[in-house]
């Protein structure tokens, strides 16, 4: 595989509900800051790619707006998918594995309050015929998912209110006197849906070693789908999320038992026991970025534990890191990448 | 590109209104009859790529999710593309870079609409920017773009008419298509009611129901399979962004770049007598003499010249939409596949009543958005040199 490299990461903060901006506005400064911190331009990158959904937009064809932010001209190269933008980022490093350029540009834009009601749109994910007609609210899967790692064992309420309270102010028995909302879930073990925008810039060999002291080289990426029904699905293991990850190791050299730090697209607490189980964190620090726990804009979350994972390694504090994403409900799809900073 | 790719199955639905099926088994028909003209199973596929229009066409959000078993993609990496009405055109090349990349021994690409079960219209109706106007329809956008192209190059107003035609009739060989219609006439087009000035309805696509697969592969497993390949000779996609007043939209110059790179790739120098069919993105009839223009089939301005001399008819000399194209059966999200499916099976001898004889090298042609996005390939009988 030719060397590539995230030689540059930018976000948006991620605020509870950004009404004032659309797609270009929210994405264009995050766009600029990127290419800035390693001092490129627009018409320095070789591949566009990009990751949002229409149902979190509310229209049809929405990402097109986007375009005016990314300055389509003269005509670029370019993709989409109608995914996290985690999905972009394995297009653009597949897209710069043929040689065909030498840098990609990345960027996801994920906004959960312009919906109306959540409830309403997520089980739009779902079987039309079979699994959507039940109307399972947001959370309802999860808490589902929950409940079938605390019946065997694997975790309990007060492990998941341990995982929230590392990260807040309050004790774990303050959190656990709180109601459900998905039983055995509770508000707080949600990860709370937010506005963002993320931007990655990926860079090949040589190129990436100039354009940064300490590129976060891509050493094994892979993604994985599982069965779509619940039913079906042992709930209390990561299939894929095992998976990708032994693919992902393939390709690194290493595994995930290697890391320093991951960043898991956890949206919700019960996920993480889940996901260091199925991918074999050994002693690995799981989300220093604080995680989705700490804020999930929708289509951008993935793409932010990547560019998260790969800060660490650029600023020096982890020599190897892993970053999961995850698509759909109850972990039915999820990507592993495996950074590190020497190139092989 | 590391060594020659090629297609080596290509199945599809019948496109129509499918009320009787889901879409999970809509998706599943032309899966099974792209793995059995490939002559493969399931086990045989390493990744899938889905190309799917706006979700809001039928109301699945994430379809991949749902389809996942449908496609036979459990325990496969799978990617679902959107680059407006090109997203067949895109997922294909993705699928192809991904066999190019090392990524993937054999990919299959899936691409569907069921419209159907949604309202279309309603879907494509948007508030246009800093206006409080509403465009109704895809149509309501091109309309003027077809009226620019006719002033521009003075063409008459019966080449649409003859477009529809020529379509209406080549669909009428091709068993899958929507639309049949052997017995159509110039005259019922020319009555048909206007819809948006200069498009009449009988000019206009329809809304369908429809799904197509295709298997991508490289050389070495190419060279295995049972049936002919159709190789990639060249293969390009470009975006322009919409909404910037130094745009041709009537000529969009992310379509003549795309072609011109997969020209080149190709090692094509006079794409109108070095390609012996097109199978282009054409949902309104004069976008035929426009797209044969912007992909450098046709001169500026004389597009509708070679409509007007039956070149494009399926007995001339260039051939487009032998399948019928975008005029017969319009399912979105499958379409652009369909028109990059088509010309393999052009090359591969494999297109049955509407193969065009002797047609060696083909181009598929995808389009979408405000003929924004252009996804563009060349495929052939013999494999590149």
């Amino acid at each position: 595989m030719r060397e590539v490299a995230v030689v540059s990461f930018a976000q948006s903060p991620c605020v509870p509900a950004d009404r004032e901006h659309d797609m270009a506005e929210i994405v264009l400064p995050v766009i600029r800051q990127a290419l800035d911190a390693c001092g490129l331009t627009r018409d320095d990158i070789d591949f566009f790619a990009s990751g949002s959904h229409d149902f979190y937009e509310g229209r049809t064809f929405s990402y097109i707006e986007s375009l005016d932010a990314v300055g389509a001209w003269p005509p670029i190269s370019e993709s989409h998918v109608e995914m996290d933008a985690a999905w972009a980022f394995a297009e653009a490093w597949a897209w710069l594995q043929l040689g065909e350029g030498k840098t990609a540009l990345v960027y996801g834009i994920g906004r959960s309050s312009l919906a109306a009601d959540l409830d309403q749109i997520l089980p739009a994910q779902l079987d039309p015929y079979l699994l959507a007609p039940l109307r399972p609210h947001r959370d309802a899967l999860a808490g589902l998912q929950a409940a079938a790692l605390v019946d065997a064992g694997l975790t309990s309420e007060r492990q998941l209110a341990e995982i929230v309270s590392r990260r807040r102010t309050v004790s774990t028995d303050e959190l656990l006197a709180a109601p459900y909302v998905a039983s055995p879930l509770r508000a707080h073990d949600v990860a709370p849906p937010g506005d963002a925008a993320a931007v990655i810039v990926l860079a090949a060999g040589d190129t990436a070693r100039r354009l940064t002291d300490r590129p976060a080289w891509v050493r094994g990426l892979d993604h994985r789908i599982e069965t779509h029904y619940p039913g079906v699905r042992d709930l209390t293991r990561s299939a894929s999320t095992s998976m990708a990850a032994a693919r992902a190791a393939e390709l690194a050299g290493f595994s995930a038992a290697d890391v320093d730090v991951a960043e898991l697209h956890t949206e919700y607490s019960y996920q993480e026991p889940l996901l260091v189980a199925a991918l074999g964190l050994k002693n690995a620090r799981v989300n220093p970025s604080g995680g989705p726990l700490a804020g999930r804009p929708a289509t951008a979350t993935g793409l932010i534990r990547i560019g998260e994972a790969a800060r660490r390694i650029m600023d020096g504090t982890a020599e190897r890191a892993l970053a999961h994403a995850t698509n759909g409900p109850a972990l039915q799809h999820n990507l592993v990448c495996l950074l590190a900073g020497e190139p092989r | 590109m590391s060594g020659p790719l090629a297609v080596i199955g290509v199945g599809q639905s019948v496109q129509a209104k499918r009320r009787e099926v889901t879409i999970g088994a809509l998706v599943r028909e032309a899966v099974d009859e792209a793995l059995a003209d490939a002559g493969l199973g399931f086990a045989d596929i390493d990744a899938v790529v889905l190309s799917k229009t706006p979700d809001l066409f039928d109301g699945v959000m994430n379809p991949e999710l749902y389809l996942a078993d449908a496609m036979g993609a459990v325990g496969l990496p799978v990617t679902r593309v959107f680059t407006g009405g090109s997203v067949g055109g895109h997922a294909a090349i993705f699928g192809a870079h991904l066999v190019a990349a090392g990524l993937a021994r054999r990919v299959l690409v899936v691409a569907y609409s069921k419209e159907s079960e949604g309202n279309f219209t309603w879907a494509l109706s948007r508030g246009l920017p800093f206006s409080s106007h509403l465009g109704a329809g895809a149509g309501g956008h091109f309309a003027p773009v077809i009226r620019e192209y006719i002033r521009r190059s003075r063409a008459p107003e019966h080449i649409g008419w003859k477009v529809a035609v020529n379509h209406r009739h080549n669909a009428a060989r091709n068993p899958y298509a929507h639309i049949r219609r052997a017995d159509l006439t110039i005259d019922e087009v020319r009555q048909s009611p206007m819809l948006w000035d200069p498009i009449r309805y009988l000019e206009s696509c329809p809304s369908s129901d429809g799904s197509c697969a295709i298997v991508v592969t490289g050389a070495e497993l190419a060279r295995r399979s049972p049936r002919p390949p159709a190789w990639i000779h060249g293969m390009a996609w470009r975006t322009e962004t919409g909404h910037f007043a130094g745009r041709d939209e009537v000529n969009p110059r992310a379509g003549r770049d795309c072609a011109a790179d997969a020209y080149r790739q190709a090692g094509i120098t006079d794409p109108a007598r070095e390609i012996d069919v097109a199978e282009l993105y054409i949902p309104y009839s004069w976008y035929e003499p426009m797209w044969l223009e912007n992909t450098g089939l046709a001169g500026e301005h004389d597009g509708w010249r070679l409509v007007d001399a039956d070149r494009t008819a399926f007995g001339g000399d260039l051939p487009v939409n032998p399948s019928g194209g975008v005029l017969s059966g319009n399912p979105t999200g499958a379409t652009g596949l369909l028109r990059f499916a088509e010309a393999a099976l052009q090359v591969r001898g494999l297109a049955g009543e509407h193969q065009v004889p002797g047609a060696r090298r083909a181009v598929g042609h995808a389009m979408g958005g405000a003929s924004q996005f252009h996804a563009l390939w060349v495929v052939g009988s013999e494999a590149p040199a």
